[in-house]
C-alpha cells in the first residue's frame, strides 16, 4: 500500500466539509431576521429554565464508556488475527482461546458484580 | 513533495491542538483539542504508511479514550461548562520540565540508531501483523489481555465501591 | 494529477447520488408508513407528491436562523457538520457497480480502495458519535444534554458487537482463499460456497440489530424520545442545522443498507452484471440500487411495527444478549474456517 491510497478519502473529505458549511451558512443570507428574547431561551416544554443543563449524570455511563474501551481494544486485536488465520490455523485458534478466554473471565466478573443492571 | 507538505500541516496542526488542550480554559474545549491531536496523529500514522495503527489510533483513542473522558467530564461535579484558569504558580516549574524533557528526548533520538531501512511495506501487512501477534509476540500478547482484565476489575471495583 | 481530477469527480457524484437518495428515502418512507398506517402519504407537491423533498429543501434553507443565546456557539454551528460528513464520507469504500473497461482505461466504481476498508468503516463509525456529543453539549439544554449522552453510550455499545460480527466476517474471508483481506471490493470476490451464505445469513439479524442501533433508528430511536425527551440532542436545532442532523441519520441508514448489501447478499453482485462488459456496471448498479432498496424497506418495516424500547432493556439487550451471541458466533466461525474451510 502507499499512502495515496488514501487520497480519494482526503479528497471527498475536502469537498464534504465546504458542502456541509455551505449549508449552514446558507440560511442566514437568505433567511429572515427577527430575533427576540423568547427565541433565544432554553426549550423546557414551555416552562422557564431554572437551572444550568450542566449537570451531573450517572455514574452508569461512565461504567459503559470503560467497559467499551476495553472491548474494543480486543476487537483490534481481532481484526489482524481474523486474516491471517489461514496460515496460523489452530495455533492461532489455540492462542487467541487463551486471550479470548482471560478477558471472557473479566467479563462475567464485571457482568456478575452488576455493571450490567441499570437502574 | 505533496507528502512532505502533508505531514509538515498536520505536525503544525497536531501541536497547535496539544497546546490548546493545555490552555483552553473550558475543560470540554480541553478535550475537543485533545480529540483534533488524536486526529492529527492519526493522519500521520496514515502518511507513514502504518494503516493499521492508524485505524486503530482512530478507533480506540478518538472512538473510545476521548468519549470516555468527555463522559468523565460530564459525570464530575463542578467543572463542567465552568471556566477556571488552567495555570497556577508552579507553571513556570512545569514549563521547565517539559522543556527539559523534550531536550532529553530529542538528544536521545538522534543518538540511537532505530535500524531502520527504507523498505517498502509489505502488501499483507495485516496479516503479518496477526501472525507475529501469536508467534514472535505472543507473551507480550497474552499479558496485554491480563493486563486489560486488571483494568476491567479495577474500574468496576472503583466505580461500584459506594453500591456494595 | 489524473487520480486527483478523478477522485474530485467521483467524490461529487457520490454526494450528489447519496443527498438524492436521501431526499427520496425520506419520500419513501413517508409514502411507506402512510401505507402501512392506511393512509396516502405526502401527494400534493408535484405528481405523487414527487417533488415534496425538493419542497422540504427549500423551506429548510429559508428558515430563519436561530441560535439561542445560551448556546457555545461555534460548536454548536459546528456539531451538524460534523454528524453528516461521517455519514457522507463512510461510503467511500462501498463498491457500487463493477469496473467499466473501455479501451484501455478502466473506471472503478469506488471513490477508494484501501487495504483496510472494513477497519475504515469501523473507524469512521466510532467518529460519527461526535457530531451528537456535540450538538447535545454545546446546547446547553437538559433535555439535550441527556439525549445526547444517551446516544452516545448506545452507539459505543453497539460497536462491541458490530465489531465482534465484523471480524467474524473477515474469518470467512479465509475460505476458498489464501489469506483473508478487509477490502470490501476483494470480500465480492471470494467465491463463496453455499453452506457459507447460509452460516453467514444466520449472522444477518445480528448484524441488522447493530446497524439499527449505531442510525439511532426505532426501535433504537432512544435519542429522539419524544415522549420524554422532547427530540433529545436536537431540541435547540431548527432549520437547517437540524435538517443536517436529519440528513445524517437517513445518509446513515443508506450506508448501513450498502454495507449490508455488501457483506451478506453480494453487493452489485447478479446475473448479466458481468465485469468487463459495457452492460456490466448498469446491470450490477441496478442490482445494488435494488438491494438497497429492500433492506431500507425492512428499516422503515421495523420502524411501523416494533415499539421503541425503554433505555435499560437497550443497553442490557447490547452487553447481555448481542455481545455474548457474537462472541460465540465468532468462535464457531474461527472452529469452522480452521476445520471446514
Amino acid at each position: 500500500m502507499t499512502s495515496a491510497d488514501y487520497l480519494p478519502i482526503l479528497i471527498l473529505i475536502l469537498i464534504a466539509a465546504p458542502f456541509a458549511g455551505i449549508a449552514i451558512l446558507l440560511p442566514s443570507v437568505l433567511g429572515p431576521k427577527n430575533p427576540n428574547r423568547m427565541k433565544q431561551e432554553a426549550i423546557e416544554s414551555g416552562m422557564i429554565p431554572f437551572a444550568d443543563a450542566r449537570r451531573r449524570f450517572p455514574v452508569q455511563y461512565y461504567m459503559v464508556a470503560v467497559l467499551f474501551i476495553i472491548f474494543d481494544i480486543e476487537v483490534i486485536f481481532l481484526f489482524p488475527w481474523a486474516v491471517s488465520l489461514n496460515q496460523l490455523k489452530i495455533f492461532g485458534l489455540i492462542e487467541m482461546g487463551v486471550f479470548l478466554g482471560i478477558l471472557l473471565i473479566g467479563y462475567l466478573y464485571v457482568w456478575k458484580k452488576g455493571a450490567f443492571e441499570w437502574e | 513533495m505533496a507528502q512532505q507538505a502533508l505531514f509538515l500541516i498536520m505536525a503544525v496542526f497536531t501541536l497547535g491542538m496539544a497546546l490548546g488542550t493545555v490552555t483552553s480554559r473550558n475543560i470540554f474545549h480541553s478535550a475537543l483539542f485533545l480529540v483534533g491531536s488524536f486526529a492529527g496523529v492519526a493522519v500521520i500514522y496514515f502518511l507513514l504508511e502504518a494503516e493499521f495503527v492508524g485505524v486503530a489510533q482512530i478507533i480506540i483513542y478518538i472512538g473510545a479514550i476521548a468519549t470516555l473522558i468527555i463522559f468523565a467530564i460530564m459525570l464530575s461535579r463542578s467543572v463542567t461548562g465552568q471556566n477556571g484558569s488552567p495555570m497556577n504558580r508552579q507553571w513556570a516549574f512545569a514549563a521547565l520540565g517539559a522543556a527539559l524533557l523534550f531536550a532529553a528526548l530529542a538528544w536521545l533520538f538522534s543518538r540511537v540508531d532505530f535500524g531502520s531501512t527504507a523498505q517498502p511495506v509489505p502488501e499483507d501487512a495485516i496479516a503479518l501483523i496477526g501472525a507475529g501477534l501469536v508467534t514472535e509476540y505472543v507473551i507480550p500478547f497474552e499479558v496485554a489481555s491480563i493486563l486489560l482484565l486488571v483494568a476491567l476489575v479495577g474500574a468496576i471495583l472503583i466505580a461500584r465501591e459506594r453500591h456494595s | 494529477m489524473s487520480i486527483v481530477l478523478l477522485s474530485i469527480l467521483k467524490s461529487l457524484a457520490l454526494i450528489i447520488l447519496l443527498l438524492t437518495g436521501f431526499a427520496y428515502l425520506t419520500y419513501y418512507e413517508r409514502k411507506l408508513l402512510a401505507r402501512f398506517h392506511v393512509r396516502r402519504g405526502p401527494n400534493r407537491a408535484g405528481p405523487f407528491g414527487l417533488l415534496q423533498p425538493i419542497a422540504d429543501a427549500v423551506k429548510a434553507i429559508f428558515k430563519e436562523e436561530i441560535v439561542p443565546g445560551h448556546v457555545d456557539k461555534l460548536i454548536y454551528i459546528v456539531a451538524p457538520a460534523l454528524s453528516l460528513i461521517p455519514a457522507l464520507v463512510i461510503f467511500a469504500v462501498i463498491p457500487i457497480a463493477p469496473d467499466l473497461r473501455l479501451g484501455g482505461f478502466t473506471l472503478q466504481f469506488h471513490v477508494a480502495d484501501i487495504n483496510v476498508g472494513l477497519l475504515y468503516l469501523a473507524a469512521i463509525a466510532s467518529v460519527a458519535t461526535y457530531g451528537i456529543i456535540l450538538g447535545g453539549w454545546s446546547s446547553n439544554n437538559n433535555y439535550a444534554l441527556l439525549g445526547s449522552l444517551r446516544t452516545a453510550a448506545q452507539m459505543i455499545s453497539y460497536e462491541l458487537p458490530f465489531g465482534l460480527l465484523l471480524a467474524a466476517i473477515i474469518l470467512t474471508t479465509n475460505i476458498g482463499r489464501e489469506a483473508g483481506t478487509l477490502s470490501l471490493i476483494e470480500i465480492l470476490n471470494q467465491p463463496r460456497p453455499w453452506w457459507l451464505w447460509l452460516w453467514l445469513w444466520l449472522a444477518f439479524p445480528m448484524f441488522f440489530i447493530t446497524m439499527l442501533a449505531e442510525s439511532n433508528r426505532s426501535p433504537f430511536d432512544l435519542p429522539e424520545t419524544e415522549n420524554e425527551l422532547i427530540a433529545g440532542f436536537q431540541v435547540e436545532y431548527g432549520g437547517i442545522k437540524f435538517a443536517l442532523f436529519f440528513m445524517a441519520e437517513y445518509i446513515s441508514m443508506i450506508t448501513g443498507s450498502a454495507i449490508m448489501a455488501t457483506l451478506f447478499f453480494g453487493g452489485w453482485r447478479g446475473p448479466f452484471a458481468d465485469p468487463g462488459t459495457w452492460y456490466g456496471p448498469i446491470v450490477g448498479f441496478g442490482w445494488f440500487f435494488l438491494k438497497v432498496v429492500a433492506l431500507l424497506f425492512v428499516y422503515i418495516w421495523v420502524r411501523a411495527s416494533v415499539p421503541r424500547i425503554r433505555y435499560d432493556q437497550l443497553l442490557q439487550f447490547c452487553w447481555k444478549v448481542l455481545t455474548p451471541l457474537s462472541i460465540g458466533y465468532l468462535v464457531l466461525t474461527a472452529l469452522i474456517v480452521v476445520f471446514v474451510g
